[in-house]
C-alpha cells in the first residue's frame, strides 16, 4: 500500500514550493501515512484513499486544504521546549518550591522522553535560572529514540523547531551537518529504557515528573495504574507535569492540581507549599 | 501586526511573505537591507522584519546593524532568516541585537515556533 508516484510528484512539488522542503524519493511512506487522516475526514477509505484526496485537492486548489498538506507534512511532534509554559512553570513556581523544601539534589524523570529534546529542554531551563544541583533520568519504551537521544545530535530542521538562538548557540555545537549538544548539558541527562506498565525506574523518588502526551495512548484503568506506580516513585509534595490538553479529572483524584500555573501540573499531597 | 521580509530571492520572499500572512500578519517585502532601510526612513512602522543574510547592495547584518542604531526602530524584532548556519555566525547576528535566528530550510511549524516565543501573534490568525 503506498501512493502513486503521479500523487507524490505533486505533493512533493507543493511542499518544496511552500516551504523549500524537500521531500526526496522513497519518503512515500511519509505522504500517504501523514495525508491519510486529512483523506480520511473527506470520507475517502481504502488502499488509494490518498490518491483519490490529493485528486481532488489539485482539482480544487483550496488555499486552506493546501496550507493542511503542507503543514501535515512539516509538523514534527518532537520539539524543544514543547508547549513552553510547564518550562515556566518549572522555573517559576515547581522549582523555588521544591527550593523551600531541600537544598539536595533534584531528581526529574522525563517519561516517555522520544528523541532527548524535553529532557534536554528541562536541563537548559534548570541552568538558565542558576539551578546546578540537579539530575534528569529520560527513559522511553523504544531503544531507536534512545539511541538518538544519547547521541545528543540534530539535524538542522530539528534544530529551528522552539529552542531560542540564544540557548542554541550556548548549549549546542556544529557536528557535521547538524548540531551536537554540549558535554556540560549532555552529563545532566541519564538516559534509560523502561515501560510504563512495568514498575517505576530506579533512580528516585523524584521531585518532578514530566508525563506528557503519552496518557493518551491508554485506557481509564491503565491511566490510572500508570498514574499509581509513578506516584510511588515520587517524593512527597513533589510535581507531575502532564500534557497541555491532559487531566486528571476523572482518573485520579489523589492529586492536588497546582492552580497558579497554567498548564497541567499536579503535586503529590503532602509537601510544603 | 506588521512584517518586513527581506530577501534578495523572490521565491524565498514569497514562501516567508505567504506563511505570515497566512499567521495573520500584513507583509512588505524588500530585496536587500538597503531598500529595507528605506521603507523604515520612509515612516513605516513595523513589529517584525525577517532578514536573510547574504544579499546585494546591504546585506543583513548589516541592516541588523543599522537597525538597532535607531532608537526610534528598537521596537521592530528582528529575526535572521538565512542558509548562514555556522555556529559563530549565529553569535555574531546576536551580537550585533538579532533578536532571533531561524535557519534555511524550515518548516511552517518552526516559524510559528519562532513566533510565539517571541511573542509575536496576530489577533487574526487562519484555521
Amino acid at each position: 500500500m503506498s501512493v502513486s508516484a503521479e500523487t507524490f510528484g505533486y505533493v512533493a512539488d507543493l511542499v518544496r514550493t511552500q516551504s523549500a522542503i524537500q521531500l526526496a524519493p522513497g519518503k512515500e511512506y511519509l505522504v500517504e501515512s501523514r495525508l491519510m487522516p486529512l483523506a480520511r475526514e473527506k470520507g475517502l477509505m481504502g488502499p488509494s484513499a490518498v490518491d483519490a484526496y490529493v485528486r481532488d485537492l489539485r482539482r480544487n486548489l483550496d488555499r486552506s486544504e493546501l496550507t493542511r498538506v503542507v503543514e501535515a507534512l512539516t509538523t514534527n511532534e518532537t520539539s524543544w521546549f514543547r508547549d513552553s509554559s510547564p518550562f515556566t512553570a518549572l522555573r517559576q513556581n515547581v522549582v523555588p518550591t521544591l527550593r523551600a523544601q531541600h537544598h539536595g539534589t533534584l531528581r526529574i524523570w522525563s517519561a516517555a522522553c522520544s528523541t532527548g529534546q524535553e529532557p534536554y529542554s528541562i536541563a537548559m531551563s534548570l541552568l538558565e535560572s542558576g539551578e546546578s544541583r540537579f539530575s534528569v533520568l529520560a527513559t522511553d519504551l523504544s531503544s531507536a529514540v534512545l539511541a538518538q537521544a544519547r547521541r545528543a545530535e540534530y539535524s538542522q530542521l530539528e534544530m529551528n523547531r522552539g529552542l531560542p538562538a540564544p540557548m542554541l548557540v550556548r548549549y549546542f555545537v556544529r557536528s557535521g551537518a547538524g548540531w551536537a549538544v554540549k558535554d556540560e548539558l549532555r552529563r545532566l541527562v541519564t538516559f534509560a529504557q523502561h515501560n510504563l506498565l512495568q514498575p517505576p525506574p530506579t533512580g528516585g523518588p523524584f521531585d518532578v515528573v514530566f508525563l506528557r502526551n503519552v496518557l493518551i495512548y491508554f485506557d481509564a484503568a491503565t491511566k490510572r495504574d500508570i498514574l499509581a506506580r509513578v506516584r510511588r516513585a515520587m517524593r512527597p509534595g513533589a510535581f507531575l507535569v502532564l500534557g497541555a490538553a491532559e487531566s486528571m479529572v476523572g482518573i485520579d483524584d489523589a492529586w492536588e492540581r497546582v492552580a497558579t500555573t497554567s498548564g497541567s501540573v499536579y503535586r503529590v499531597p503532602g509537601g510544603i507549599s | 501586526m506588521r512584517a518586513l521580509v527581506i530577501d534578495d530571492s523572490r521565491a524565498m520572499r514569497r514562501i516567508v511573505t505567504r506563511l505570515l500572512q497566512d499567521l495573520g500578519f500584513v507583509t512588505d517585502e524588500a530585496g536587500d537591507g538597503a531598500e529595507a532601510l528605506a521603507l523604515l526612513e520612509a515612516g513605516t512602522t513595523y513589529d517584525l522584519a525577517c532578514i536573510d543574510w547574504n544579499m546585494p547592495v546591504m546585506d543583513g547584518l548589516s541592516f541588523v546593524y543599522a537597525v538597532r542604531e535607531r532608537r526610534e526602530w528598537r521596537g521592530i524584532t528582528l529575526m535572521m532568516v538565512t542558509t548562514e548556519s555556522e555556529h559563530d555566525q549565529i553569535v555574531r547576528a546576536l551580537a550585533a541585537g538579532a533578536h532571533e535566528y531561524l535557519i534555511k530550510p524550515f518548516t511552517p511549524d518552526a516559524l510559528k515556533g519562532k513566533l510565539d516565543m517571541l511573542g509575536l501573534v496576530p489577533a487574526r490568525e487562519n484555521a
